[in-house]
């Protein structure tokens, strides 16, 4: 946040002013894509973890209709065009839509899917929604003007369980991580978060990924023997934190412990940006609506790239404008907020693009609470307790 | 005998109007609780239907209008039987609704269909359907009739209709997540909150109607997060002096002065509070605590709560029979 915080919001605050006559009659067309990748994948380990066909394009379906209500108030109108393609098809896919005249892409990708797509919209003066790639450093070094974060980081998840553990009072941390990269970057991620709301990992175990039963083959009686030898004989702990970011062994860790410990990060209480049960805030409304349209729950991927759109939608009614770069920059200032069903408004942290928001902590049923936990506290926004913070990011795409 | 049964009944009938009854929606409970405006004694609860939110009375005090959200219906009751007496149509999940000072028509916000529903309330049928933004909730009618607000959560606007033709002829954008509309007794200005935006959005209304977004008002109080300062219910006293606001989790109603503008003081209620309503003589100010299962009084005057009276499960709306 800049020094002189005070006058800043004051010219925000003018900025709103402005906007709110501005919106004029004028005619906007937004056309936005979703661009979602499809990586060949194992089964998931539960049938409730399937993936449906329309996978983010029903959120985007949601997000088209509610711009779009807005919008003929003001005579703007949202079309969203979608892609689904695997990985080596995702470059035209993209060519395909800048053709098009797209110019807001949102995109569900790894890391280098993602960057190449990013990289390939800023020739074109495309904005990139990310909405699922979890990666630390797509928020730090490697960090792009034209890319923001509507999906949060391993690092803001792994924070606000760690906010939950402290809460909780259960400091003592026995973390048990997969052998896959992604895994151990996600393990990563909670011993900074460790370090910095301290809590202490007594003890460290990798569960490796050797291609082991799925439940169908009755790969169950395997589990029942195999993980609780597994974790016998850890260091005193108070909960059993989980890094599966590949979600090959995590769901089978509650029940299967040696010593009886809550478990938290990818199995039992999990960090989510939404879930199907979330009723707080409004949220049974958004439900409702997204049911309607879907005919089944809402997923953490419809629900960002609903919020991606959303984001986008919000930026054409208060600026009247369809430019990326304007709307880019309304997006990244202070005048922006959006309302997402989470309690307070979400905005963006300007200097890396990355969206704050409300982590839930969701039991497979339930909300059982929402980080970041009270106590926590931080100059700018609570919401930055989750995450980088402005000191730690090494982006500078957004100076 | 027959005389004698009469004037038992005038007299039930008297006493029941003096005393005044305050009517409590509770959201989760599915029950409405009748609470004695005297002496604060919760006189009974009963079934209001499913997911009862919205609340009002007929001019006269003799019908209660619930809104049975998830029941996609309207319920009427009898104010002094407490009986159903008939639903009324009212198009799918009704939140919120306003009634004209005359007694009909009832407009109603229908929460999932971004519509809002006309319904006469004397031959029970819909006049029109106005298409509205995402997610309408407030809804406020100009003393001159002439105009119905209603306020849009996820657009972010307050809609003016004309009550002639049933067309919206301006939408004025306010801060996020608007969710109560409530205009001066004059019909000058207009009050809407934002919930998630954390303000109240001061719109002036010219002779015609025209609606001018003037200034908006913020919260601060020492101790409790600016985002936990959520403004929903907005009552204006009947002069204008004084604009209460209900702010929701910060437990607190802000007292603005209906001149400066300024807030002036933060009353401590119950948890999570959202609705409010004024007894006839605007003694007093009830508000909805819906975390805390209670109604908090305020001394409209002293400006302080008094009392607080635990009422059914989630307590929502207020509506308060008139003198």
């Amino acid at each position: 946040m800049p020094k002189n915080l005070v006058p800043l919001l004051a010219a925000a605050a003018l900025g709103i002013a402005a906007c709110l006559a501005a919106p004029s009659a004028r005619a906007v067309e937004v056309r936005a894509g979703v661009l979602r990748v499809d990586y060949p994948t194992l089964l998931p380990i539960s049938r409730y973890d399937a993936r449906p066909e329309d996978l983010d394009f029903a959120g985007a379906v949601l997000a088209d209709e509610d711009n779009a209500t807005t919008g003929s108030f003001l005579g703007h109108t949202y079309k969203t065009e979608n892609a689904a393609v695997p990985p080596e098809g995702a470059l035209e896919a993209l060519d395909t839509m800048l053709a098009d005249g797209i110019r807001y892409v949102v995109v569900d990708a790894q890391a280098v899917e993602l960057l190449a797509l990013a990289d390939r919209a800023a020739e074109a003066g495309a904005l990139v929604l990310n909405a699922s790639a979890p990666d630390v450093a797509l928020r730090g070094a490697e960090c792009r003007a034209n890319l923001l974060h509507v999906a949060p980081s391993f690092a803001m998840k792994a924070d606000a369980v760690a906010q939950f553990a402290i809460w909780k009072k259960w400091p003592r941390w026995l973390l048990v991580s997969g052998s896959n990269p992604e895994d151990r970057a996600l393990a990563e991620a909670y011993r900074r978060a460790a370090k910095k709301f301290g809590a202490k990992i007594v003890e460290e175990r990798e569960f490796e990924d050797t291609g082991g039963a799925r439940r169908t083959d009755t790969g169950h009686a395997l589990v029942q023997r195999q993980l609780p030898t597994f974790l016998q004989r850890a260091k005193d702990h108070d909960v059993l934190i989980a890094a599966d970011a590949t979600d090959y062994f995590a769901a089978y860790l509650p029940y299967h412990l040696w010593t009886p410990r809550p478990v938290m990060g990818s199995a039992g209480l999990r960090p989510v940006t939404m879930h199907g049960a979330h009723e707080a805030w409004g949220a049974t409304q958004f439900q409702t609506r997204f049911e309607k349209l879907a005919r089944r729950h809402v997923t953490e991927a419809d629900y960002n790239t609903w919020l991606a759109l959303r984001v986008l939608g919000e930026a054409v009614t208060r600026t009247g404008s369809d430019d990326p770069a304007e709307i880019e920059s309304y997006i990244l200032s202070d005048a922006f907020e959006l309302a997402a069903f989470k309690g307070q408004k979400v905005t963006f942290r300007d200097w890396n693009g990355q969206l704050r928001q409300p982590i839930l902590l969701y039991d497979d049923r339930i909300t059982v609470s929402v980080s970041p936990q009270e106590g926590f506290l931080h100059q700018v926004s609570p919401l930055d307790t989750l995450g980088l913070d402005r000191p730690e990011s090494d982006c500078t795409a957004f100076q | 005998m027959k005389t004698l049964m009469l004037s038992a009944a005038l007299c039930l009938a008297a006493s029941g109007a003096l005393a005044g009854k305050a009517f409590v929606s509770n959201e989760r409970g599915n029950t409405i609780t009748v609470l004695d405006t005297e002496t604060w004694e919760v006189i009974t609860e009963f079934a209001g239907g499913n997911r009862p939110r919205g609340i009002t009375l007929s001019p006269d005090g003799t019908l209660l209008y619930v809104c049975a959200s998830d029941d996609d219906t309207v319920r009427v009751f009898d104010t002094e039987t407490y009986e159903e007496l008939y639903t009324l149509p009212s198009g799918p999940d009704p939140e919120l609704f306003v009634l004209d000072r005359s007694g009909s028509p009832l407009y109603i916000a229908n929460e999932d269909d971004n519509l809002v529903t006309v319904t006469d309330t004397q031959t029970h049928t819909i006049l029109a359907e106005v298409p509205v933004g995402v997610e309408p909730e407030g809804m406020a009618i100009s003393p001159d009739h002439r105009w119905v607000v209603n306020t849009s959560e996820t657009t972010n606007m307050a809609h003016f209709i004309s009550t002639v033709d049933y067309q919206i002829k301006h939408n004025i954008l306010v801060d996020q997540r608007p969710r109560y509309a409530e205009y001066l007794d004059d019909g000058t200005r207009l009050f809407v909150s934002s919930e998630i935006g954390g303000t109240v959005s001061v719109i002036d209304i010219a002779e015609d109607g025209t609606p001018t977004l003037t200034q908006k008002i913020g919260f601060e109080v020492p101790g409790v997060l600016p985002e936990w300062l959520q403004p929903v219910g907005v009552k204006a006293t009947s002069d204008g002096s004084r604009i209460f606001v209900a702010l929701g989790p910060a437990n607190r109603v802000a007292v603005i002065d209906g001149t400066s503008l300024e807030v002036i003081d933060y009353i401590m209620v119950g948890q999570r509070v959202w609705q409010m309503a004024f007894t006839p003589g605007e003694e007093y100010l009830l508000t909805t605590n819906g975390n805390s299962n209670d109604v908090t009084i305020i001394d409209v005057t002293a400006e302080k709560a008094i009392k607080s009276v635990q009422v059914g499960q989630q307590p929502w709306g207020v509506a308060i029979t008139p003198n």
